[in-house]
């Protein structure tokens, strides 16, 4: 019987030539990771456990992205916690002010491959699955078991296949198909699946692009989001990885719990109203709110591509007065490159406060907090109550180009609004 | 084990931001996290809340972040258990795994007000509605999940597993 991807995986990381959905099994895993928020308990958790040693540490990651650089004493001893752990046992750890948002740090940086089966201590840990491999978040229980034993019991899901036809209209990118997608299926509507991801669409979408929308399929309550390499994938992969890897695709006869099909090129730009990733309706149906602030950055938009959109749109005009406008690249190398491209000049010019990388504004956990009543145009991946701050601020996500057009309007805009 | 408390009762999709908002996750202390329960759904939760109390809620319990802070504080605020029609998958195993009882049950959620008197006979998953006189009955854990918290959670069972592979 045919395997879908995601079982395909799974089977060859238990040693068994099939896996079935609903049975558990346990999974060898190829890298594991934690960040500034999980790594403190996880490190507690892995201390109980008679070890001293962690499986390898060239696979397992510590990356300080959450509250960096640190906002106050007790994220600061948080980070020396998880520093003086992660040197020790001479993990792969990025320095703070040299870091980055970790899901576009270890995929950029060739840590998390094609092929692997990856757990994090992070929900977005599924970003991964847009290089073909099998990427899930857990806690920080789970995340130190398999620190120590380097692998995890996991009950294989059944798996969702979505296709996507026909090429995406100028301005719409991978957040507007994933937030389509979710508004369609809802935010349960994938809740202990996978969701393998296919069709000519993701041909017309960079890497960076298909990040995106496998970041989100935590949103449906997806397990994983998996697309299978070609040679976009390989191309990036080439240049970066640290190891070898593994090229796996579906069977032709795989079985799907359910497919569905969408056809994206009559997509417009989407936008998720508060307070669920799942309100998602098209710009143009979109109440054109005055709104306080906008955020561009984060796991699910913060990379090169995205900052580069950003710029286009924002280039040569303002920040509207009544409007803070942040830029966070989601790494140190992206922070270089959209300096040496002048995107930094571009956004710092029309009045955006442009930041250093850290994770802090999409949770609300630092820089950016949101006071009661505000609104937030943001291009992260969460819009629940009191996500950005205030239980009564509202979250408006959205793609990049969107959410710098909202910021030179004052008001919820789509770029054709403001490039004329 | 039998648990006997309050009902607290939400509606669907209680994300974890809810469960404990994200500025309070440079802690790591279950009883300080604890105060801040539920905060920005439930004012004042942290204060009625009495041990024993059980959370009871519709669909997609937990969902959002993986921070294991959520169950933590909902088992360190005194909750005894949680049932719902269906749980987020992270939230789920971090339940499981630091060892706060969850439960799926569409017919004690539908049959439940908030402040009825709850008892749960954990192991059959039978649940009793003290004030309405009615019983429920829940889907049986798995039994990978009885062997998980037989041992005492997920460290204490990879604990003797490490131990079993040592020369």
């Amino acid at each position: 019987m045919g395997m879908t991807l995601a079982e395909k995986i799974l089977a060859a990381h238990c040693g068994r030539e099939s896996v079935r959905p609903g049975e558990l099994i346990s999974a060898r895993v190829d890298f594991v990771m934690a960040n500034d928020v999980t790594a403190p308990l996880a490190i507690q958790e892995f201390r109980k456990l008679g070890v001293d040693r962690l499986f390898d540490p060239r696979r397992v990651a510590f990356i300080p992205s959450h509250f960096i650089p640190n906002k106050d004493i007790q994220s600061a001893q948080n980070a020396k916690f998880m520093r003086e752990f992660a040197l020790e046992q001479g993990a792969v750890y990025y320095e703070q002010g040299r870091a980055g948002v970790d899901h576009v740090l270890l995929p950029d940086d060739g840590w998390v491959l094609p092929g692997d089966v990856v757990v994090g201590a992070d929900s977005h840990t599924c970003t991964y699955g847009a290089l073909g491999c099998f990427a899930t978040g857990m806690g920080s229980t789970d995340i130190a078991c398999a620190m120590a034993t380097g692998d995890i019991w996991m009950r294989v899901p059944a798996t969702i296949k979505v296709v996507y036809n026909g090429r995406p209209a100028r301005w719409v990118g991978g957040k507007d198909i994933i937030l389509h997608t979710i508004g369609d299926i809802g935010v349960d509507g994938a809740l202990y699946c996978a969701l393998e991801f296919h069709g000519e669409a993701l041909r017309h979408i960079g890497m960076e692009g298909r990040f995106t929308i496998s970041n989100m399929a935590i949103e449906a309550g997806g397990k994983a989001g998996l697309m299978a390499p070609d040679e976009t994938t390989l191309a990036y992969v080439r240049e970066r990885a640290k190891r070898d890897w593994r090229v796996y695709e579906p069977d032709p006869g795989a079985e799907y719990r359910e497919a569905r099909e969408y056809d994206v090129s009559n997509l417009e730009p989407m936008v998720a109203l508060p307070s669920s990733p799942a309100n998602a309706v098209p710009l143009s149906k979109a109440p054109r709110v005055n709104i306080d602030q906008v955020f561009i950055g984060s796991c699910t938009n913060g990379r090169l591509a995205d900052l580069r959109l950003a710029a286009e749109v924002i280039r040569d005009r303002k920040v509207h007065e009544n409007v803070r406008c942040i830029v966070v690249p989601a790494s140190h190398e992206v922070y270089l490159q959209a300096l040496r491209e002048g995107l930094l000049e571009t956004f710092a010019e029309a009045g955006c406060a442009v930041s250093t990388t850290t994770c802090g504004p999409c949770l609300g956990g630092y820089m950016g907090i949101l006071a009661e009543g505000e609104r937030c145009v943001s291009t992260s991946n969460r819009n629940f109550p009191g996500r950005m701050g205030h239980v009564r601020s509202e979250v408006y996500l959205a793609n990049p180009a969107v959410a710098a057009a909202s910021a030179v309007a004052g008001r919820l805009a789509g770029p054709e609004e403001v490039v004329k | 084990m039998t648990l006997r408390g309050h009902v607290h009762k939400y509606g669907a999709n209680v994300d974890t931001d809810a469960i404990i908002p994200a500025r309070y996750l440079n802690m790591t202390d279950p009883a300080e996290l604890a105060k801040h329960c539920m905060e920005d759904i439930d004012e004042g939760f942290a204060e009625r809340v009495r041990p024993g109390d059980v959370i009871v809620a519709t669909t997609n319990f937990g969902c959002g972040s993986s921070r294991e802070h959520a169950p933590l504080c909902i088992k360190a605020a005194g909750v005894s258990c949680v049932i719902a029609k269906s749980f987020a998958r992270i939230f789920y195993r971090n339940a499981i795994n630091i060892g706060l009882p969850i439960l799926e049950c569409d017919d004690a959620v539908d049959g439940t007000d908030a402040g009825d008197g709850l008892e749960v006979e954990l192991e059959s998953g039978v649940i009793r509605n003290l004030t309405k006189g009615s019983t429920f009955r829940a889907k049986p854990y798995p039994d990978f999940m009885l062997e998980l918290m037989r041992a005492g959670g997920l460290v204490e069972y990879t604990r003797r597993r490490l131990a079993e592979r040592k020369p």
